[in-house]
């Protein structure tokens, strides 16, 4: 990753669009703390994160589901949730969420004591969104929550993605189905050998179709 | 009969006191993927604080609260002061760090304290033995079994209910994403350093009852034995480290109650072949994962 300057506006979806090795997931580990940058900011609601240890980031209302979902596959779906929320206080919000969470995928209702490492590869997509909701962020960062999932799964997925938005959610999506990401986002940049090559409103980068040489550009 | 159920109680009370130093090694092995030889040394602290309290006057029953505790915070200690400067380094760093430390600790005793064991008086009441419905058993094997098992179910119950206590098992599979769900790494690791510590200290009180001295390296031998209950039950398992550390203690009371007069010096090399030969059928320990074709 050379540089990059990305903005998202509150209550928007904002896609990172780019080839394989562009460096989208850099740029998520690095706001997250979890990759360090060697330079530059990152920037949330006025106050300056970079530099602080990721399990601080999130008490500012910052999370991330991580690419692959990597949701605790020994741990119980009901313990990957409680976990999800280590970083607040007061239990009865807790509750509310957990709640709230659980209407929102009734999939994970039915199934609380499972090891987390039993549900097919869409349920693990949902129980990491879930337990990364958990945590009430401001804005979440999705690094590829479509991979390795089935078409209509993914089409669950991002019709749930939507809605989190509708509902006021600010979200950074990171996506290798360009297509799927541009119909959902608000806004797009495409990243190319280390740097942004084009961005602007989803529904113009949909139409320029300068995002395949882009691509090829970074290949 | 009576002989088997006397040796069935040996081989609980040693493989328990495995199983206690195995399960701490394991705790901090799964957090940090470290292998910590200094362990043991936990256990010689233990001793001395036991000796220096009792030489001071201090009755046994304070002393063994004591002891644990001045064994969970060397634990802290050590992770404050030695491993946290090479957390993120190699594996191989991480195991110099640990030998260095525990030879450091050795040649401190031995300077500072005396290169001879010190005597630990233990009381007369743990030298003796229980009827228990014609079976007669040694105190001391009865409140090791009976303080490992107690030990055992709160820790279990600790890493099922409590928020820390899952954060820990959710670092042991994963401990980046565990930060990521706002989980203070820092305490994570710590809380590992001091469960480890209690769990050494406890093992160092039962070993000591039992001996009834400690000297500067009193520690290595018993950790040696823990590190392999550990691969024995499968590295990163803690349900496996407590496994390995029980079949471990069994074999090695089997091998002594059973093996023939002229053998019995060759008891260690017997017990060790049965364990590769156990590694050899299971490569991933006894409880350990398989490991997955990538």
């Amino acid at each position: 990753m050379r540089e990059a300057s990305l903005a998202v506006a509150p209550g928007r979806i904002v896609t990172l669009l780019g080839a394989n090795g562009a460096g989208k997931s850099s740029v998520l580990n690095a706001v997250m703390g979890l990759a360090p940058a060697s330079g530059g900011s990152v920037i949330f609601a006025g106050e300056r994160l970079d530099g602080l240890a990721p399990e601080r980031i999130v008490r500012r209302g910052l999370t991330l589901t991580p690419e692959g979902r990597r949701v605790f596959a020994g741990l119980s779906v009901g313990e990957n949730l409680a976990i999800g929320a280590a970083s607040r206080r007061g239990g009865a919000e807790v509750r509310r969420t957990r709640e709230q969470m659980l209407e929102l995928f009734p999939v994970l209702a039915e199934r609380l004591e499972q090891p987390a490492g039993t549900l097919s590869g869409g349920e693990q997509q949902m129980l990491a969104i879930a337990r990364s909701l958990m945590c009430a962020p401001r804005m979440l960062l999705l690094d590829e929550p479509s991979l390795g999932l089935a078409p209509q799964v993914v089409d669950a997925i991002f019709a749930l993605i939507a809605r989190l938005r509708d509902d006021g959610l600010t979200i950074l999506l990171v996506e290798q189905n360009v297509e799927l990401a541009l119909e959902i986002a608000d806004e797009g940049f495409v990243l190319a050998g280390g740097q942004v090559v084009m961005s602007g409103p989803a529904a113009e980068l949909r139409r320029s179709g300068g995002i395949a040489e882009a691509y090829l550009g970074a290949a | 009969m009576e002989v088997l159920a006397q040796q069935l109680v040996n081989a609980l009370a040693l493989g328990g006191t495995y199983a206690l130093l195995a399960l701490g090694l394991a705790m901090v092995f799964s957090v940090l993927g470290l292998i910590n030889f200094a362990h043991g040394d936990l256990m010689t602290i233990t001793g001395y604080t036991l000796f220096f309290a009792i030489a001071a006057g201090v009755p046994f029953a304070v002393a063994v609260p004591l002891g644990v505790g001045a064994a969970m915070l060397a634990a802290v200690a050590m992770e404050r002061v030695a491993f946290r400067p090479v957390r993120n380094a190699s594996a191989a760093t991480m195991l110099l760090t640990s030998f260095a430390l525990s030879t450091i600790l050795h040649i401190a005793f031995q300077n500072l304290i005396s290169a001879r064991p010190r005597p630990v008086p233990v009381p007369d009441w743990l030298g003796g033995s229980l009827d228990l419905g014609g079976l007669e058993i040694g105190t001391i094997h009865a409140v090791s079994i009976a303080s490992t098992a107690l030990l055992l179910l709160a820790l279990s119950v600790f890493l099922r209910r409590s928020l820390l206590g899952i954060s820990m098992r959710a670092a042991a599979l994963d401990f980046p994403v565990t930060r990521l769900m706002g989980i203070n790494a820092n305490a994570v690791i710590a809380t590992a350093f001091a469960i480890s510590g209690l769990l050494a200290g406890v093992a160092g009180v039962l070993w000591i009852a039992q001996r009834g001295s400690v000297d500067p390296v009193m520690g290595f031998l018993p950790v040696l034995k823990a590190f392999i209950a550990v691969v024995l039950g499968g590295l990163g398992s803690l349900s496996g480290a407590v496994a390995g550390g029980l079949v471990l203690g069994f074999i090695e009371v089997a091998l002594r109650a059973f093996l023939p007069g002229e053998l019995l010096a060759f008891r260690e090399a017997i017990s060790l072949s049965l364990v590769i030969l156990l590694l050899l059928w299971r490569p991933q320990g006894l409880l350990g994962a398989p490991a997955v074709a990538r």
